[in-house]
């Protein structure tokens, strides 16, 4: 039977067969050829959660709520926000936290709408990472006033898979999902269709020109989520870019007259 | 990932020859087992934890229903109870990302 005992550095192991002397075979590299297991039990994302925590402290310290936002590539992210953007001006100052791996293209697009803007690209330094993490955020969030700031949108890297795995500090989580990535995705990724609370059903004014069925994609998305916030919207054209900036504001806790 | 369970476990090992790295992984991760091991042997070639084993313990996807109080296993990611369908439902496990144990060469008294 295994002997549990406590380490000085607070790992608990068991000697599978503290009985059993080894005797035979090569024991040059070591005295011992014992196996001790050490229980570990710590969670991966301990150090990131630590981190994403701080992030949290820091923003509601500073009186800035927090909606992290994610999507796939091209869904259509920027165009939202720089509509956003345009549509609180005067209600509610907007910084963007912008997280690509490479270029400043949409930062400098969303900067000269007057939005502060901190970029992280995650290909400098941080190893081409396809989402962003807490700590990546936490250094982005060093760049930005946050004293000045009412909300804070993280836009996170274009990928329908990592960044759902990752708390960077937000109060809430969006999603933009265009209509012309089809009906199933909501079963082949559900990690991230389950983790948003919003999401933005975007690109409906293409909906005349493509084989989406909304019914199946709501069915679909409904089977992982059930509660999530469904919003359909045109960043291009502009409709329902007003109900997801009431939800914003919902967020950032200012009473709508939309209720 | 595989970087974050390098970290944890040469902290823990502390010098000490590792053999064998459990993990657990909850089926609701989005991690293949395959490459999270191709990564290992990639991000270990050449330090201290050469050679050793990574093994991943897979925790099945269980969830509890409110409505009719079952306990059932998913093989889908649709978070229903396969007992009477109903969708409220509290996730018991699943979602783990933890290492389990590590297996170290024991030490001399």
């Amino acid at each position: 039977m295994g002997r549990f005992h406590r380490h000085t550095d607070g790992t608990v192991h068991e000697h599978e067969h503290p009985d059993v002397r080894h005797d035979v075979g090569d024991h040059t590299g070591y005295r011992e050829s014992g196996t001790v297991r050490v229980e570990v039990l710590e969670n991966l994302l301990a150090e990131n959660d630590r981190v994403a925590a701080a992030n949290r402290l820091d923003l509601e310290r500073a009186g800035v709520r927090c909606v992290n936002l994610m999507s796939s590539p091209g869904a259509g992210k920027t165009t939202l926000l720089r509509r956003t953007i345009t549509a609180l001006s005067g209600t509610l100052q907007l910084g963007v936290l912008e997280g690509d791996i490479a270029t400043s293209l949409d930062a400098d697009e969303l900067a000269s709408l007057g939005a502060p803007v901190s970029l992280v690209n995650t290909s400098a330094g941080f190893g081409g990472e396809c989402h962003l993490d807490a700590v990546m955020v936490r250094s982005g969030l060093g760049r930005l006033a946050l004293s000045d700031l009412d909300l804070l949108v993280v836009e996170n890297v274009g990928n329908l898979v990592c960044p759902a795995e990752f708390d960077v500090g937000e109060d809430a989580r969006a999603m933009v999902y265009a209509v012309t990535e089809g009906e199933e995705k909501p079963l082949k990724y559900p990690v991230m269709f389950r983790a948003a609370d919003v999401i933005v059903v975007n690109k409906v004014d293409l909906l005349p020109h493509l084989d989406f069925r909304m019914d199946r994609f709501l069915g679909h998305l409904r089977d992982v989520n059930p509660h999530a916030r469904v919003i359909h919207a045109s960043a291009r054209t502009g409709e329902g870019v007003d109900e997801w900036c009431a939800w914003l504001l919902h967020v950032h806790g200012t009473p709508t007259q939309r209720g | 990932m595989c970087q974050a369970i390098v970290d944890t476990v040469t902290a823990h090992a502390s010098g000490r020859q590792v053999r064998r790295v459990t993990v657990r992984i909850g089926h609701l991760r989005q991690v293949v087992p395959d490459s999270l091991s191709f990564a290992w042997e990639v991000l270990t070639e050449g330090t201290e934890l050469a050679g050793s084993e990574l093994v991943v313990e897979h925790v099945p996807a269980v969830v509890e229903c409110a409505a009719c109080g079952e306990r059932t296993t998913l093989d889908w990611p649709v978070l229903v109870c396969a007992a009477c369908g109903a969708v409220d439902v509290r996730l018991v496990s699943g979602e783990e990302f933890q290492i389990a144990s590590m297996d170290v060469a024991e030490e001399v008294p």
